[in-house]
C-alpha cells in the first residue's frame, strides 16, 4: 500500500512556519517513514499529480495567486490544515488592511524614503498575481478542517496534529501548544 | 462550611454552593473555587457587564451575567453546560475578529486575558469573518499608550480610573461598531493618567500598556504560559 501524501503550501508568509515544518528535526526520519511529500516548497515539486491526504497552508491570501493555490490544495487534498497565524488571522501581511492599497504601493514604490524610480511605475507586469484589496485568513477563502495558531506553530504543534491526523484521530491540543504568538 | 444564618445556598453545575446576600454569581462562585470565565470584571471595581464572557443560564430558562447577577436562595446556575461553553466561545472569537490583535509582536502576549481565554476554550481560528476595523494609536503620554487597535472595551479602565484614582480620565463614545475609548483631552498626554495609576495596570489586553519595560518576561514564565487563567481559582477548591 502506497504511503499517504502530504502537501504544504507558503502563501503570503514568511517561511516561518515552514522553518518550523523542518524543525521537527530527526523526527523528519520518522515522518518520511509514515508519509510522502507531495506538492511543495521543500521538495520543489509544482503542480498536483496524484490526490493529497493532508494539505498544510502557511501564510495567508494576499493576491489573486494565493487564492489560486489555496483552492488548489482545497480541490487536492482530503485534510486542509492552516498553518500559522497569517493562515488563521492574516498576520502581519494584514497590516496593511488598514490602509488603501494604493497608499501601499505608493509607498513601497514611489514615495518611500529609500526608493529610487525617476519613472514613478508601480510593477504593473501581467505576470505579477494581483493584489487583493485586503489580506484574508485561509478559513474566509476555502473550508479548513484544522486551524494550528503560532508564529510560527512549534514544531511540537505539528508533530502532535500530524500524527493524530495519521492515526485517524481528530487534532485535539493540549493546552501548552495552544499559542497565539 | 461554617453554616450561616444568613447564608444563601444556590446551585452551580447541580453542586451545592453558599454565598452572603448581595454576592454576585461570580463572587460566590469564586469564593467556592469555581471559575467563571470573564474579562470585564475586575476586583474592587464595579462591574461593568459587557463582555458577557461570564454568561451563564440561570434554572434552564435565562442567562445572564454572571458578574452583575445576585444570588438568591434556591437558584440553579448553569456554567459549564455545551450550550453555555459554545455561546462564550463565540463571543471571544467576535472579540479576535471585531478587533486588530496581533499576538506575535503584542508586548502582552503570554500575558493577556483575552489571548487567554481563548487558549482555555480551545479556539484555533474564529469562525467569524475578520473586520480589521481602523483604529488610533495614541502615544503621546510620556510613560504609557493607548493601542485602540486591542482595546475590548471592558471598561476596566473607565472605572478604575474613576473609582480608585478618583480622576476622569477615559470614557466611551459612539455606538455600535464606532465605540471607542475617549480620553478626557486632545491626547492621552493632556489628562490626568500617571504610570502609577490603578488604571494603567487594569487593561486585560495590550491596548494601555507602559512604554518601557517591553517583553520584560521571558517565554516560558509569564502569566499564561504553563496554567490556564482561572485554573488559581479553581485550585481553592482543594482547601
Amino acid at each position: 500500500m502506497s504511503k499517504p501524501k502530504v502537501a504544504t503550501a507558503a502563501l503570503s508568509g514568511c517561511f516561518g512556519c515552514h522553518m518550523s515544518i523542518l524543525d521537527i528535526d530527526e523526527r523528519i526520519l520518522d515522518l518520511i517513514e509514515v508519509v510522502d511529500f507531495h506538492k511543495s516548497p521543500i521538495n520543489d515539486i509544482k503542480t498536483f499529480t496524484e490526490r493529497c491526504a493532508i494539505g498544510i497552508i502557511e501564510g495567508g491570501c494576499c493576491n489573486e495567486e494565493n487564492v489560486a493555490v489555496l483552492q488548489d490544495f482545497r480541490k487536492n487534498c482530503d485534510i486542509l490544515i492552516s498553518f500559522g497565524d497569517c493562515a488563521t488571522m492574516g498576520g502581519v501581511p494584514a497590516l496593511r488592511n488598514g490602509i488603501p492599497l494604493k497608499e501601499c504601493l505608493d509607498e513601497a514604490y514611489i514615495d518611500g524614503p529609500t526608493v529610487h524610480n525617476p519613472n514613478k511605475v508601480v510593477p504593473n507586469d501581467r505576470e505579477l498575481p494581483l493584489l487583493l484589496n485586503k489580506v484574508r485568513p485561509c478559513q474566509e477563502i476555502v473550508k479548513i478542517d484544522y486551524s494550528l495558531p503560532g508564529c510560527p506553530p512549534s514544531a511540537d504543534t505539528l508533530w502532535e496534529a500530524l500524527n493524530a491526523l495519521l492515526a485517524d484521530k481528530p487534532v485535539d491540543l493540549p493546552y501548552e501548544l495552544i499559542k497565539f504568538d | 462550611m461554617e453554616q450561616n444564618l444568613e447564608a444563601i445556598t444556590f446551585t452551580i453545575d447541580g453542586v451545592e454552593v453558599q454565598g452572603m446576600p448581595g454576592q454576585t454569581i461570580l463572587e460566590a462562585a469564586e469564593e467556592a473555587g469555581i471559575y467563571v470565565p470573564r474579562l470585564c470584571q475586575l476586583k474592587g471595581i464595579t462591574p461593568h457587564g459587557s463582555c458577557r464572557v461570564c454568561t451563564v443560564k440561570v434554572g434552564g430558562s435565562w442567562t445572564c451575567a454572571a458578574c452583575t447577577q445576585p444570588i438568591y436562595e434556591g437558584m440553579e446556575v448553569d456554567n459549564s453546560s455545551e450550550e453555555i461553553q459554545t455561546l462564550r466561545k463565540d463571543l471571544v472569537e467576535m472579540l479576535f475578529t471585531e478587533g486588530n490583535h496581533y499576538c506575535m509582536f503584542c508586548d502582552k502576549s503570554g500575558n493577556c486575558e483575552l489571548q487567554a481565554m481563548a487558549y482555555r476554550m480551545g479556539i484555533m481560528a474564529p469562525k467569524y469573518p475578520y473586520i480589521y476595523p481602523e483604529a488610533e494609536l495614541d502615544a503621546s503620554h510620556p510613560d504609557l499608550f493607548i493601542d485602540r487597535n486591542r482595546c475590548i472595551l471592558c471598561a476596566r479602565c473607565v472605572n478604575t480610573a474613576q473609582e480608585q484614582d478618583g480622576k476622569s480620565v477615559f470614557d466611551f463614545a459612539g455606538r455600535g461598531p464606532h465605540k471607542k475609548i475617549i480620553v478626557n483631552g486632545e491626547k492621552l498626554s493632556d489628562t490626568q493618567l500617571a504610570a502609577a495609576d490603578k488604571a494603567a495596570d487594569a487593561c486585560p489586553v495590550g491596548a494601555i500598556l507602559p512604554k518601557k519595560g517591553a517583553y520584560a518576561k521571558p517565554v516560558g514564565a509569564r502569566d499564561y504560559d504553563d496554567a490556564p487563567i482561572g485554573s488559581d481559582i479553581e485550585a481553592k477548591v482543594c482547601k
